[in-house]
């Protein structure tokens, strides 16, 4: 399993640069890896990142955007704004959690 | 094997803007034959792909506020159900079949066609509905779900649609 570091943070990732372990994800991390795709961590990103983690760490798995919308509150259009194009991948990137599987 | 990469390991997220379009066109009012399109439209969205929906002919009772809420599920005619055909047509078999599919994609966690419809539309779809079907049927905008955008011709559509990919359902 390759490592890279990102901001002085030594990370475990798959081929594609998502992290292969939940643990070694921190708050600052979290924002090195936001940076990376070029966004800036505001409260409303942390809401949605928050709950990402929270819900991977009772489910097990990453949740879809119908997941957050429903579960976490956080509408879908709110989701789109907050993360461009790809807002699944591109959150479960920066909660440092693999992509989600579901197909909604 | 542990390799140590000097430039950091990020996903790519495509460019910012996808030129990729989809376009799919709903021709069925049958449950099942509803949620491929749902399913695809949501996928492509959420990837960044432009998506437009084009409802005709049967598709249309997907988007027709009297039907949208209700569309069913018939073993008649799909073999793929592998049951003998004469029990689909036994009175109330088609009840059961759409509450078992119902049940089945809700214990999924997947929206009903009118909730779908709203999560495509926030994710930013486009919807649109048929000339030819909504004067055939004597329906009007307001007759259609309310993200419907318009009501447009065959060609407009085909031109709203220009170098998209195409999925007829």
């Amino acid at each position: 399993m390759p490592t890279t570091t990102i901001d002085g943070h030594e990370i475990h990732v798959n081929e594609e640069g998502f992290l292969t372990d939940p643990t070694e994800w921190s708050e600052p991390l979290a924002k090195s890896l936001a940076a990376q795709i070029g966004i800036e961590l505001t409260d409303e990103h942390w809401q949605a990142i928050r709950f990402l983690r929270e819900d991977f760490a009772k489910e097990g798995e990453t949740p879809t955007l119908r997941r957050i919308s429903v579960v976490g509150g956080i509408p879908t259009k709110t989701l789109f704004q907050l993360f461009p194009q790809k807002p699944a991948k591109k959150l479960a990137y920066v909660a440092g959690l693999p992509k989600p599987h579901g197909c909604v | 094997m542990t390799a140590t990469e000097t430039q950091p390991v990020v996903p790519s997220f495509g460019t910012t803007q996808t030129d990729r379009t989809l376009a799919i066109i709903c021709s069925k009012g049958n449950l099942d034959m509803a949620y491929p399109a749902l399913i695809l439209a949501n996928a492509a969205l959420g990837e960044g792909v432009e998506t437009h929906v084009f409802f005709t002919f049967w598709g249309f009772d997907m988007i027709n506020k009297k039907t949208m809420g209700d569309l069913k599920f018939t073993m008649l005619g799909n073999t793929a159900t592998h049951m003998p055909q004469g029990l689909g047509g036994l009175p109330g078999m088609t009840a059961m079949a759409t509450h078992q599919l119902k049940k089945s994609i809700a214990d999924l966690g997947v929206p009903e066609v009118p909730e779908f419809l709203q999560q495509i539309v926030d994710s930013g779809g486009h919807l649109w509905a048929c000339r030819m079907s909504a004067d055939m049927n004597h329906l009007t905008m307001d007759d259609l779900y309310d993200e419907v955008e318009d009501i447009i011709s065959a060609s407009d559509f085909i031109e709203k649609t220009e170098g998209a990919q195409l999925l007829f359902i």
